[in-house]
């Protein structure tokens, strides 16, 4: 195609959607905010994903002991695990440091009922403190530590935990916020494939005397079709870059207002950084496609030619 | 230049609308094509131009086989023929010159050479003064002539008119004769479709006459041979 062939089907689109006002506003707006919605969606995910990736690198599992386990029996159970390969590192936790850390934990009213519990008559286990290399081996680990009782008669490891259920939860959370948000937006986005489709078939009707004089000079069909082509991938990407607009602006009104009030809980959410590009980026791609393939039907089933 | 053998045309609601036409139209002929309405005559003239395909029979216009053409090669072929309707077909919200160049831009044709040919055609058909005027501000006869320019300005071989002076007085009518006469002068082949007894008469040139889809006169320098 000529360059200057390009550019009259490109002054031809632009001006269908000035000529179709009110419903080129219908069919941006219907994209608009289905996108919007899937940029909510994405949004959420990612984060949701985040926190997920923040708290999974936190767990770790803990061994108890026997109470009566001697120290050569602590040991010999320490190189146990040290010889498991997804083992990053062990740290031996004594009842006394046990007790320490559960004091620190539960505050003001863990004072009151630790009263009176001292390194005499502290009831708490010997344990061990296991890091993973990678957080989805946590159960197997665990399983494994648990394993070495089979290979020693005195059962020296009473108990293993570790963040079980968590993890698990926040998956199911993450999948939930997925699918909802694929649900929402696919049936917006049908709707504003149909809002355009019918943007589009507006213009065809009122150009259909332009387009049967087109055809009896001898235009080529590729010819006719460009200029709805454009109109509609205009449509879609006027649609997608105002919702990106808005979307980006908001989450960084959002990330950097609520930043300090979340990070107390040791959750940061994802930097606009983080994820600019790839909501920006499906946005613009998604509302594109759907602006073609709406102009797409409405070229094919309206425009005999 | 237009060859047809046996050519019968059936629309899907049944109507028989030709059968069995035989006739050759040779290169730089001046054709009338006469006969009461709903003869067939429009079906015979949109044949040529591609509107319809026969639905049996061989149809050939400037050495394309019309009923086997693969629908992209369509455009090319509507290129090599101009058309004139009775109602001019013009779109009104483009200046006389922009209707003409029209034409060529939809046929990709080089800017500059879309300005000196358009102003060529426009004065060819005596309007140059009124280029910039829009259809409505013309008479019948201008936008005619307008529609007569649109049709020319690709050099076509064949111009198929349906009832060109349809809408127009007999002093203008004869301005448009005297112009198709011209072109078909230059060397394109004109196949007019008519009710106008006076200009065929007059204008004396080969008659086809069409009767409930048949040919059923075909004469050199022949009569319109009915009543008004």
């Amino acid at each position: 195609m000529k360059i200057s062939t390009l550019a009259r089907h490109l002054r031809e689109g632009v001006k269908n959607v000035g000529r179709n006002g009110w419903m080129s506003i219908a069919s941006i707006s219907s994209i608009a905010v289905s996108l919007f919605i899937l940029g909510v969606f994405m949004l959420l995910a990612l984060n949701v994903n985040k926190v997920a990736d923040q708290i999974e690198s936190k767990v770790t599992i803990r061994a108890y002991l026997q109470v009566t386990a001697n120290q050569a029996k602590i040991d010999e159970v320490e190189r146990s695990i040290k010889r498991i390969p997804e083992v990053k590192s062990v740290k031996f936790v004594s009842k006394d440091e046990g007790l320490k850390q559960l004091r620190e934990s539960m505050g003001e009213e863990g004072k009151a009922a630790l009263e009176g519990y001292n390194s005499e008559n502290n009831p708490l286990p010997d344990a061990f403190e296991i890091e993973v290399f990678d957080p989805q081996t946590v159960s197997y680990v665990a399983k494994k530590v648990m394993a070495i009782n089979e290979t020693d008669a005195s059962k020296p490891v009473t108990d293993v935990r570790y963040g079980k259920g968590t993890i698990e939860k926040l998956f199911r959370i993450t999948n939930a916020v997925r699918n909802i948000g694929l649900i929402f937006v696919a049936g917006l986005a049908v709707m504003a494939m149909f809002l355009i489709s019918t943007t589009i078939k507006m213009t065809i009707i009122a150009r259909r005397r332009e387009i049967s004089i087109m055809k009896m000079v001898g235009a080529t069909n590729s010819f006719i079709r460009w200029p709805f082509f454009i109109e509609g991938a205009l449509i879609g990407i006027i649609g997608s870059v105002v919702t990106a607009a808005v979307l980006l602006f908001g989450y960084s009104e959002l990330t950097s207002t609520t930043q300090t009030d979340i990070g107390y809980y040791m959750i940061q959410l994802a930097t606009l950084k983080d994820v600019g590009w790839i909501v920006t980026g499906s946005i613009l791609a998604i509302g594109t496609l759907l602006g073609i393939w709406g102009s797409t039907i409405s070229v094919r089933k309206y425009l005999k030619v | 230049m237009i060859e047809m053998q046996d050519v019968w045309k059936t629309y899907p609601d049944g109507t028989v609308a030709l059968q069995g036409i035989n006739v050759v139209i040779e290169r730089n002929e001046f054709v009338y094509v006469v006969g009461p309405s709903g003869a067939g005559k429009s079906t015979f003239m949109k044949l040529i131009y591609r509107e319809e395909v026969p639905s049996k029979g061989h149809l050939s216009v400037n050495g394309f086989n019309i009923g086997k053409l693969k629908h992209r090669k369509i455009p090319y072929i509507r290129r090599n023929i101009g058309v004139i309707f009775q109602d001019y077909r013009l779109l009104p919200k483009l200046s006389a010159f922009e209707n003409v160049a029209f034409a060529m831009e939809v046929i990709e044709s080089p800017r500059r050479l879309i300005k000196r040919r358009t102003m060529e055609v426009l004065d060819l058909v005596g309007l140059k003064h009124k280029a910039n005027s829009l259809p409505a501000q013309l008479s019948g006869g201008e936008q005619q002539r307008i529609a007569i320019a649109r049709a020319i300005v690709n050099n076509p071989a064949v111009i198929v008119a349906d009832e060109p002076t349809g809408n127009l007085d007999p002093e203008t009518s004869w301005g448009i004769m005297k112009l198709l006469e011209e072109i078909n002068f230059r060397g394109t082949t004109i196949v007019m479709a008519t009710h106008n007894k006076e200009i065929v008469n007059s204008l004396r040139k080969r008659v086809i006459a069409i009767e409930r889809g048949s040919i059923v006169r075909d004469q050199q320098r022949g009569e319109y041979g009915y009543e008004n």
